[in-house]
C-alpha cells in the first residue's frame, strides 16, 4: 500500500440553478478514485456551497495512482427523482508523485460539463503520501518527471542524456462501442474523457518504468498524442528523450574545478573522418527506394525524401556508409541503440556537431480492429518500420542520430497516414549515456557545471567553455568554431552521385558546408545569423479520387512524393526569395480527407553566416521568339528581383558588410581575412584554390512551360510579408530580436474554410487554401496590432481535413514584445574584451552604475540569442555579424560596463536565490514559494484569479523560472445540441477553446503554479451536423506548470558588494535554482 | 470560399475599446465593420498591406462581439467578473469594462427618468430611440441596468450609493447617478411635462441627491430598509404645519417685511419680489403641504417651476437674487415667533432651496 490519497471538498461558488422552483441547488460532491466512492453532504440550497468536507481518504497502489484520475462530481439532490450531475473535475495526480514538483494541489477548479461547458467552480484540496517501497518488484515509476519542453528545463542540469523512449497503448473506443447507442451523449463523452485520462496515466508509468531500466530520472520532449482510428479503436502514443537530470543548486556552482578537463576531453576525441559515403541532392530529392508491399495489413511504405540542401538517402544504399560508420568507435555506442533518435529540439552548446538535414519518412496503412488491447503489436510494428527508414535515411547522410525528432498521424476513415522526421545529426558522444564516457562526462560537469546550463539557461551562458575547450569538445575539428560547426556536412563530398553545391565555409573557411540547410530544430545557441529570420510556409492542396480501402491508400501513397516534393520546391524558393539559406523548425504536415489531400510545411528562415549568399531565382521562358511573352517573363524577373531586394531590406540581410567589422579583432591576419571574404563575395578569380564550385553564384532557375508554373510563381509573390513592426517565426525564438519585453499573448485561432463545390481543380484548391493561411496570418497581425514592435514566436499551424470541402486550419503562437530601439542597436560586445576592460577600469566603471536601468542588457539579461553570440565571437574573434558597424566607443565603453555590473548583480542576486530556495526545498513548507508569493490570499473568496501566463515557449521573457511543477496534460470533450443557440459553429468553439485555457490555467494555479511552459495544443478535432444542430469537439493540451519570478523582482534582492567579479563564470553560468 | 468557423482566443482576453464600444452603443456587427472603416481602422499598423477590405475587420469584429456577448453574462453581476475563470483579464480592465457597461446615454436616461421600470416601459423603448437616436439594442440595455441595479438594491440596507457600487463596482459619481435613477424610479416624479424639459438628467440627478440625503428615512436612520429609496412619510405628514406661514396673514405679513428689510438695496428685482411675495411663499408652502399625497409628491418638480421657478423667470430674476431671496426667506422664519417649527422648515427649505437652485436656469 504505498500511497495515501487525501482529498478534502472545502466549497463551490457560481453554481447554475438547478432547482427551477426555488432558483437554487442543493449540491453535493462525489470523489472517485479507482473503484472508491466518497461523498459529501448535500449542501442545501446554494449555489455557494460550503462543504468543508472532511478529509477523504484512499489508499492505493502507486501504480494506481499513476494510471488513475481523480474524478470529482458535483451533483444536484433531488429528493424524489435521480440526482442530477451539474459537472465534473478530473485532477492529475502525478505531478504530486515527484519529490520536487508539487506537493498540494490547492484550489478553485472549473466544474466542467461536455453538454454546458463549465457551471460553477469548486474548491478543493489533494495531497499525497507516498511510502517508499523500493524493494518491490515495480510495477510503477512514481519520481520520473516529465516535462513537454524541448530542451533540458531551466534549472536543471542534464548528467547524462539518454535517448529515445516510446510506448502505446491502444484501446476501443467508448464512442464506438454497442452500448453507445442507449446513453447519453453526456454518458459516452465522460467515458471518453476518462478513458484516455485512464490511459495516458498508464502510459506515462509505462514510459516512466523504461526510463528507470536505462537509469534516468525524467523524460523531456515528452510529447503524447490520440489516434481516434474510429470503428477500430483509440491508440494513445507518446516519445520521448530519457534523461537524468539535476536540479541545479547553488552548491555545485562553486565546486572547485578538480580536473584537468582538457586532457579528459583529448582521450576520445571524435572521430570523424569524411570518409563515409553519401549520395545526395536536391536536385532529385525524391528517391523511391522502398515501393509498396502488402503485408497482412495493407501498408503502402511511401517512399521518402530527405530534406537537405542536399537531398535524399535511401534505405538501400548505405552499405558503404554503414560500414564505415562502424567502424567508428566512439560512435558505437549510438549505434548499438535501437533508435538514436531525441525528441529535443534545442541542445547545449556542443552536442550537434554537424547537422545533416532533414530527414523523414511517410507510410500509408489501412486501419483494421485491433483485436487484442493488450497487444498492441500491430501499431507497435508501424512505428518501429517508420523509425527505421528514419536511422537509416539518417545513415545515408552520414548522420548517427536524429534530432529535433517527432511523429504524427492523418486519419481518414481506415486510411492513416504515419509520419516521422527529424534532423539527421552528429552528435558528441560525450553528452550520450555510455559505460566508458559516464565518469569523463560527470567529471567534465563538476568541473564547470555551467557548461549544461546554456542549454538550461538560455542567454545565461558564461563564456570560457568555448574558448577553452572548444578544441577538445570538438574533437579532431579542432580550429573549427563552435558558430559554424554545426553546418558542415557530417558526408563525404567526394562520393556524391548527384552534382551539389559545396563550398567551404563562410565562417572557418576550413569544412564544406552545404548551400542550403533545412532542419527540424531550433536554431542552436551558438549558430551565428545575419539579420532577421522569418516564418516560412509551403502550402499545398491535392485532388484525390475518392476510393475505397486499398484502392484509396494506393492512391494516397502514389500522391505523396508529388506533394513531398512540390512542397519542398516552394519552402526552397520561398527561402531564396528572402535571400535566406537555412530553415529551423521545419515541420511538414499532410493530412487527408475524403477528395483531396493537405501539405503544409512552416519553418523559420534565417540567414546562416557560414553557408554561402543564396543566389536568386531566375525565371526561363520555353516559348522563345514571342515578344509579349519575353516581356511578361522579364516583367515577372524584375518583380521577383524588387522583392528579394525588399525582403533583404526587410529582414536586414547584409552579409557582405563583416569585413570591416573584422579589424582589431583576435583572430590572427584578420586584414588578410576581410580580403578573402570580400573576394569571394566579389570576384571569384583570386581566390579559386578555396571556392571550388559556388563562385557563380548560380541563380536557382525556375522554368515557366505552362500554365501551372506560371500559377506556382504568382503564388511565390503573394506571400505578404508581415507588417511593419512585426515579425514572425515557428522556432523559440526569433534570431536577431534578443530584447523581449516581458509582455506575452498567446493565442489559439482556428479556422474552417468551406470551398466552393464548383469545380475544384489543384490551382483553385492551392489558391483557396493559400489565402485561408495568408488573411489568418493577417488577422493574427491586425489583432496584434496593439502590441506593436512584436514578434510571434512558435507558430504552429495544423490543418486538418474534417469534411469534404471543408479546411480546418488551427494557429497556436504567442506574441511577444520587444524594445524596438534597443533593437537597433544590438550591442555585440565581445565577452574577453569587456572583462579586460572592467578588470581596469574601476573608474569608468562605477561612473554608470545608473546605466544599469536603461541598459538594454539590464532590462532582458536572459534573453536567448544575444549572449551567446556574444560568446560565439568571443571565441572566433568574428564579431557577431550583427554588430552595428557605427558603435562609438564611449557608447562601447558604457556597455561593457554596464554589462559586467549585471554579471555581478546578477551573481549576487542569484546566489540569494539559490539560498531561499534550498530553504523552500526541504519539505516543511510545502507551497511556500508558490503560495507566498503568487497568492497571497488564496482562500478568501474576495482574493482575485491568479494570473497564469500561458506560453508555447520553453521560457518566459524577462522572468526565471525556479520550478517545475509537473506536466499537464489535458483531454476534453464539449458537445452541444443546441449550436445555433450557441452563437453557431463559431461560437461554440470559441467558448470551448476559452474554457479550456481556462481549466489549464486553473489546474496550474491549483499547483501552486503562475505559468504554462512549453504549451501545446496537440489536437483539436472539431464536428458539425447544423442540421442537427449539433456539434463536437475533442481538444488535447499539454505543457509544463512552472513556478516563475520576474527578473525586476530578482533584482530587487540587496546586492552585497563582493568577490564575484573575480569569477564571473561560474557564478554566471550555474545560476539555477 | 467562404469561412464557417473562424475564432480568435487569447490567454489574455482581448477587448478592442473601439468595439466594445461600437457593441454597447448597439450596432450590428456590419455596421460596425463600416463605422470601423470610415475611422481608417486598417490605416493603422498592423492591418498590414492588402488586408482583404473589410474581410479582417469583419472577422475581428465578429470576434470582439462574440466575447463581448460571453462576457455580458458575467457584467450583469460584475463581482463575479474578478471571481470567474473563464476570461483572464487585468483588474483595470476589468474595472474599464464594467463601467463602460453600466455607463448611459443621459438624453435616454433622461426620458425614462421617473417612469416605472416595467415590461410596458420597456415595449416603448422604440419610441425613445426614435426620438434620442440611440439605437434600440443600446436602450434595453440601458433599460435592463437601470432594473437590474433597481431590483439589487431595493430591498437592501444601508446607504443606496453605497450598496450600487458594492454590487456593481461602479464608480462613485455613476453609482450616484443609478442612485437618483433608482430613486426617480420608486418615487416616480413626474419629468415628462412640457414645462420640465428644459432640466436635463443632470438637473433631476443632483435634486435627486439632496432628496436623498435629506427627505429620505436615511436621512433620520441609517438602518432601515428602503432608506434611501422612500421619502420620510412622517416627515412629509409634519410638513402640513408649515401652512400656518401661509394661512396665518400676520405671519404672512411679518415674514414678508422682514424678508423685505433684509434684501433691500441688496437685489435688482425688490420691487417684483416685494409685488411677488405673498405668490412665491404660498406656492412654496402648498407644495410642502401637498407632499402627503402621491399624486402631488410625484408633481413635485412640476409645481416647483409653476409656482416658483415660472414666475422669477417672468420677472428675470438674476440666480444670484433667488439664491439670496430664498436664504433670507428661509432664515427669516427663525425670527418669527409664532412660528415653532423651525427644524422640520430647514428642512424642507434646504432641500427646496438646492433643487430650486439647480433648476433655475434657461
Amino acid at each position: 500500500m504505498p500511497g495515501k490519497l487525501k482529498v478534502k471538498i472545502v466549497a463551490g461558488r457560481h453554481l447554475p440553478v438547478m432547482d427551477r422552483a426555488s432558483d437554487l441547488t442543493d449540491a453535493f460532491v462525489e470523489v472517485k478514485f479507482g473503484n472508491t466512492t466518497f461523498k459529501t453532504d448535500v449542501y442545501p440550497k446554494s449555489l455557494n456551497p460550503q462543504w468543508n468536507s472532511e478529509w477523504f481518504k484512499f489508499e492505493v497502489d502507486d501504480e494506481e495512482l499513476q494510471d488513475e484520475p481523480l474524478q470529482i462530481t458535483v451533483l444536484d439532490h433531488d429528493t424524489y427523482s435521480a440526482n442530477d450531475a451539474i459537472g465534473k473535475v478530473y485532477i492529475d495526480i502525478d505531478p504530486l508523485l515527484y519529490s520536487e514538483a508539487a506537493t498540494v494541489i490547492s484550489g478553485w477548479f472549473p466544474i466542467y460539463d461536455t453538454i454546458h461547458g463549465i457551471r460553477g467552480e469548486i474548491n478543493v484540496v489533494v495531497k499525497v503520501d507516498l511510502f517508499n517501497d523500493l524493494n518491490r518488484f515495480r510495477q510503477s515509476s512514481c519520481g520520473v518527471k516529465f516535462f513537454c519542453t524541448t530542451s533540458i528545463p531551466k534549472c536543471y542540469r542534464a548528467v547524462v542524456i539518454h535517448g529515445f523512449v516510446e510506448e502505446l497503448v491502444v484501446n476501443e473506443d467508448p464512442e464506438y462501442q454497442w452500448i453507445d447507442r442507449i446513453r447519453t451523449p453526456r454518458a459516452s463523452n465522460e467515458a471518453r474523457q476518462r478513458l484516455i485520462s485512464l490511459m495516458s496515466g498508464e502510459l506515462q508509468r509505462k514510459i516512466g518504468l523504461k526510463v528507470l531500466e536505462m537509469r534516468g530520472n525524467a523524460v523531456v520532449g515528452y510529447l503524447q498524442c490520440f489516434d481516434l482510428e474510429g470503428e477500430s479503436g483509440l491508440v494513445v502514443r507518446a516519445i520521448g528523450t530519457a534523461c537524468t537530470l539535476d536540479k541545479l543548486s547553488s552548491t555545485s556552482a562553486f565546486l572547485p574545478a578538480c580536473n584537468s578537463p582538457s586532457k579528459e576531453m583529448k582521450e576520445s576525441p571524435l572521430v570523424h573522418p569524411p570518409s563515409h559515403g553519401c549520395r545526395s541532392t536536391h536536385n532529385s530529392p525524391i528517391h523511391t527506394a522502398t515501393g509498396s508491399r502488402l503485408t497482412q495489413n495493407f501498408s503502402v511504405s511511401v517512399p521518402t525524401l530527405i530534406y537537405t540542401g542536399m537531398g535524399s538517402g535511401s534505405a538501400g544504399k548505405e552499405g558503404g556508409p554503414f560500414k564505415a560508420l562502424l567502424r567508428q568507435q566512439t560512435q558505437s555506442a549510438l549505434e548499438q541503440r535501437e533508435f538514436p533518435f531525441f525528441t529535443l529540439t534545442s541542445f547545449p552548446p556542443g552536442f550537434l556537431v554537424h547537422v545533416g538535414g532533414v530527414v523523414s519518412a511517410r507510410s500509408v496503412k489501412l486501419l483494421d480492429r485491433i483485436h487484442n488491447p493488450d497487444e498492441p503489436e500491430t501499431r507497435d510494428a508501424w512505428w518501429a518500420e517508420i523509425r527505421q527508414e528514419i536511422k537509416s535515411h539518417a545513415k545515408a547522410l552520414g548522420c548517427h542520430a536524429v534530432v529535433g525528432y517527432s511523429e504524427s498521424t492523418s486519419i481518414c476513415e481506415e486510411v492513416c497516414i504515419l509520419s516521422a522526421s527529424g534532423t539527421a545529426a552528429v552528435l558528441n558522444p560525450r553528452f550520450l549515456q555510455d559505460g566508458t564516457m559516464e565518469g569523463c562526462l560527470d567529471q567534465r560537469l563538476s568541473w564547470q557545471p555551467g557548461f549544461f546550463s546554456i542549454g538550461s539557461e538560455k542567454g545565461e551562458v558564461d563564456f570560457f567553455p568555448q574558448s577553452q575547450d572548444s578544441s577538445s569538445l570538438l574533437g579532431i575539428e579542432e580550429t573549427s568554431p563552435a558558430g559554424c560547426g554545426f553546418c558542415h556536412i557530417p558526408y563525404d563530398e567526394l562520393n556524391m552521385p548527384f552534382p551539389a553545391h559545396l563550398t567551404y565555409c563562410y565562417n572557418c573557411r576550413k569544412q564544406k558546408v552545404p548551400d542550403v540547410l533545412f532542419t527540424t530544430i531550433d536554431l542552436p545557441v551558438e549558430a551565428m545569423v545575419i539579420g532577421k529570420g522569418c516564418l516560412i510556409q509551403a502550402r499545398l492542396c491535392r485532388l484525390k479520387k475518392k476510393a475505397q480501402a486499398e484502392a484509396n491508400a494506393t492512391v494516397i501513397s502514389n500522391l505523396l512524393p508529388f506533394m513531398e516534393y512540390e512542397v519542398h520546391t516552394q519552402l526552397m524558393n520561398k527561402l531564396k526569395l528572402r535571400g535566406m539559406n537555412a530553415l529551423f523548425g521545419l515541420r511538414i504536415q499532410i493530412s487527408v480527407g475524403e477528395n483531396m489531400l493537405v501539405g503544409l510545411a512552416s519553418a523559420t528562415g534565417v540567414y546562416l553566416t557560414a553557408l554561402p549568399t543564396p543566389g536568386g531565382i531566375q525565371i526561363a521562358g520555353k516559348t522563345p521568339n514571342d515578344g509579349t511573352y519575353e516581356q511578361h517573363i522579364s516583367h515577372m524577373q524584375k518583380k521577383i528581383n524588387d522583392t528579394i531586394a525588399k525582403n533583404k531590406e526587410i529582414y536586414e540581410i547584409n552579409p557582405p558588410e563583416i569585413p570591416e567589422e573584422i579589424i582589431g579583432s583576435p583572430i590572427p591576419e584578420p586584414r588578410q581575412r576581410s580580403k578573402l571574404l570580400r573576394s569571394q563575395s566579389e570576384s571569384s578569380d583570386e581566390v579559386t584554390e578555396l571556392d571550388l564550385s559556388h563562385g557563380k553564384k548560380d541563380a536557382f532557375v525556375l522554368e515557366i512551360d505552362d500554365t501551372d508554373a506560371m500559377e506556382d510563381v504568382h503564388s511565390l509573390l503573394t506571400d505578404a510579408p508581415p507588417p511593419p513592426g512585426f515579425y514572425s517565426c515557428n522556432t523559440e525564438i526569433m534570431p536577431g530580436i534578443n530584447n523581449w519585453t516581458p509582455e506575452i499573448q498567446m493565442f489559439t485561432s482556428v479556422r474552417v474554410s468551406r470551398l466552393s463545390n464548383i469545380t475544384l481543380t489543384n490551382q483553385m484548391l492551392n489558391k483557396n487554401f493559400n489565402d485561408l493561411c495568408e488573411n489568418l496570418l493577417k488577422s493574427l497581425y491586425f489583432k496584434l496590432r496593439s502590441m506593436i514592435p512584436c514578434c510571434l514566436c512558435h507558430v504552429n499551424f495544423t490543418v486538418a481535413l474534417p469534411e469534404d470541402e471543408l479546411i480546418q486550419v488551427a494557429v497556436t503562437a504567442v506574441a511577444i514584445t520587444f524594445d524596438k530601439n534597443q533593437a537597433l542597436q544590438t550591442s555585440k560586445v565581445p565577452a574577453e574584451k569587456s572583462l579586460q576592460r572592467a578588470s581596469t577600469d574601476n573608474e569608468e566603471q562605477l561612473q554608470f552604475p545608473l546605466e544599469l536601468c536603461s541598459d538594454p542588457l539590464a532590462s532582458q539579461p536572459f534573453s536567448p540569442a544575444k549572449e551567446v553570440l556574444e560568446s560565439a565571437s568571443s571565441h572566433t574573434g568574428i564579431p557577431a555579424a550583427q554588430r552595428a558597424t557605427s558603435i562609438d566607443y564611449s557608447s562601447f565603453a558604457d556597455r561593457c560596463n554596464s554589462w559586467i555590473e549585471l554579471i555581478k548583480l546578477k551573481a549576487q542576486t542569484i546566489r540569494r536565490g539559490s539560498i531561499k530556495t534550498i530553504a523552500s526545498l526541504d519539505k516543511a513548507s510545502p507551497l511556500a514559494e508558490g503560495h507566498a508569493r503568487h497568492r497571497s490570499v488564496p482562500c478568501s473568496t474576495n482574493s482575485t484569479v491568479t494570473v497564469v501566463k500561458m506560453t508555447p515557449l520553453s521560457f518566459i521573457p524577462g522572468a526565471k523560472i525556479t520550478k517545475y511543477l509537473g506536466i499537464i496534460n489535458m483531454f476534453f470533450i464539449r458537445e452541444t445540441t443546441s449550436l445555433r443557440e450557441e452563437g453557431g459553429v463559431s461560437g461554440f468553439l470559441h467558448a470551448f477553446i476559452a474554457e479550456v485555457f481556462a481549466m489549464v490555467r486553473a489546474h496550474v494555479a491549483a499547483l501552486g503554479g503562475n505559468a504554462v511552459v512549453s504549451y501545446i495544443m496537440k489536437q483539436c478535432v472539431f464536428m458539425e451536423n447544423p442540421n442537427k444542430n449539433q456539434a463536437q469537439c475533442l481538444v488535447n493540451v499539454s505543457g509544463d506548470a512552472v513556478i516563475f519570478v520576474r527578473e525586476s523582482e530578482l533584482e530587487m534582492v540587496p546586492v552585497q558588494s563582493s568577490t564575484v567579479i573575480s569569477q564571473p563564470t561560474s557564478a554566471g553560468g550555474d545560476v539555477t535554482t | 470560399m467562404t469561412n464557417d468557423l473562424d475564432i480568435f482566443v487569447g490567454n489574455t482576453t482581448l477587448i478592442d475599446e473601439e468595439v466594445y464600444q461600437l457593441w454597447l452603443d448597439g450596432y450590428s456587427v456590419s455596421e460596425a465593420v463600416s463605422q470601423r472603416l470610415r475611422a481608417g481602422a486598417l490605416e493603422q499598423p498592423g492591418a498590414g498591406p492588402g488586408a482583404g477590405p473589410g474581410a479582417v475587420l469583419h472577422s475581428d469584429t465578429l470576434d470582439h462581439y462574440r466575447t463581448c456577448h460571453m462576457l455580458e453574462r458575467l457584467l450583469h453581476a460584475p463581482p463575479k467578473l474578478a471571481h470567474q475563470l473563464l476570461f483572464q483579464i487585468p483588474p483595470e480592465r476589468q474595472a474599464g469594462l464594467i463601467q463602460r457597461y453600466y455607463a448611459f446615454d443621459e438624453p435616454f436616461v433622461r426620458e425614462l427618468l421617473g417612469k416605472k421600470l416595467s415590461k410596458g416601459t420597456k415595449k416603448d423603448l422604440d419610441d425613445v430611440s426614435a426620438k434620442t437616436g440611440i439605437t434600440l439594442k443600446s436602450c434595453r440595455r440601458q433599460f435592463d441596468n437601470f432594473k437590474r441595479v433597481f431590483k439589487a438594491v431595493e430591498e437592501l440596507r444601508g446607504p443606496l450609493v453605497d450598496n450600487i457600487q458594492q454590487h456593481f463596482l461602479l464608480p462613485d459619481r455613476l453609482a450616484r447617478d443609478y442612485a437618483a435613477i433608482v430613486f426617480f424610479a420608486n418615487s416616480r416624479f413626474e419629468t415628462g411635462k412640457k414645462k420640465l424639459q428644459y432640466l436635463s438628467f443632470r438637473d433631476f440627478a443632483a435634486c435627486a441627491q439632496h432628496l436623498i440625503q435629506h427627505w429620505t428615512l436615511g436621512a433620520v436612520d441609517s438602518h432601515v430598509d428602503d432608506m434611501d429609496v422612500d421619502l420620510d412619510k412622517e416627515f412629509l405628514q409634519e410638513l402640513k404645519e408649515l401652512k400656518v406661514l401661509v394661512a396665518d396673514k400676520d405671519l404672512l405679513d411679518q415674514h414678508k417685511s422682514l424678508v423685505c428689510t433684509a434684501l433691500r438695496g441688496k437685489i435688482s428685482v425688490y420691487n417684483e419680489m416685494e409685488t411677488n411675495f405673498k405668490n412665491l411663499s404660498r406656492g412654496l408652502v402648498n407644495i410642502a403641504c401637498k407632499l402627503t399625497h402621491a399624486k402631488d409628491l410625484r408633481d413635485f418638480f412640476v409645481d416647483l417651476v409653476e409656482k416658483f421657478i415660472e414666475p422669477c423667470k417672468a420677472d428675470r430674476w438674476p440666480p444670484s437674487d433667488m439664491r439670496l431671496f430664498l436664504t433670507q426667506y428661509t432664515g427669516s422664519a427663525h425670527a418669527l415667533d409664532a412660528f415653532r417649527h423651525q427644524a422640520l422648515w430647514d428642512r424642507y427649505m434646504n432641500t427646496v432651496t438646492a433643487c430650486l437652485l439647480q433648476m433655475y436656469h434657461d
